[in-house]
């Protein structure tokens, strides 16, 4: 189910005044922030922010294309290495 | 035999059938192009005159996006959340499911047929 649009996007408000400050002191740090809910805004693109993942802050460069997504998607939770059996018939090769 | 969109020839079907089978157009939208070039939906497509069947090319071509571009479309959307790096392109990467089932069991028209892991030693 698509969010209703008379709502807009939704966004923590601290992440604006986050933003808002990095542009203004253009320097291009990594803006950390724990709201993977938030939803990239236009205003973002440029601009990196160190997503949370539950451990540590992984960097996320915004671009156009990423507009209308989650912050939560370009950092993923979960670390998977493969499975042991799988490593062993690749060095085998 | 009538050639519509390109490579699709249907067969001695009835219109609303036979349109579907253009990639791109199922029931719905067949019984809509017939609407709209004014065919009822029950004849056949051998018994569509030319003129007929130009005014289905016709809708078709203007209103409905179809076969090698809709692929085309298709896979773009794709690659592009691939080029992404979020979370379902990472997913399209790997052939897993991107709409969060489960992977624990099944899962198996994105993985493909089964891989048989060899038994641990011991």
């Amino acid at each position: 189910m698509t969010r209703s649009v008379w709502k807009g996007p939704f966004v923590d408000g601290y992440l604006l005044k986050k933003a808002d400050k990095s542009k203004a002191s253009s320097r291009n740090e990594v803006i950390k922030m724990w709201s993977r809910r938030s939803t990239v805004l236009p205003m973002f693109v440029g601009l990196t922010f160190g997503v949370h993942n539950g451990h540590k802050f992984i960097p996320v460069l915004v671009s156009e294309d990423m507009v209308g997504h989650k912050f939560g998607e370009f950092a993923p939770t979960r670390t998977y290495y493969g499975h042991a059996a799988d490593k062993k018939a690749k060095r085998g090769k | 035999m009538a050639r519509i969109a390109g490579v699709n020839i249907p067969t001695a079907k009835r219109v609303e059938v036979a349109l579907t089978y253009i990639f791109g157009i199922g029931r719905k939208s067949a019984q809509d192009i017939c609407e709209k070039s004014g065919i009822t939906s029950e004849r056949r497509v051998h018994q569509l005159s030319d003129d007929e069947v130009s005014k289905i090319r016709e809708v078709i071509d203007t209103d409905y996006l179809v076969e090698g571009e809709l692929r085309r479309e298709v896979n773009v959307n794709i690659k592009r959340l691939m080029d992404l790096g979020c979370y379902r392109g990472l997913r399209h990467r790997k052939g897993l499911p991107v709409r969060g089932q489960s992977t624990k069991q099944n899962a198996r028209t994105r993985k493909g047929k089964r891989k048989t892991v060899a038994n641990k030693k011991k």
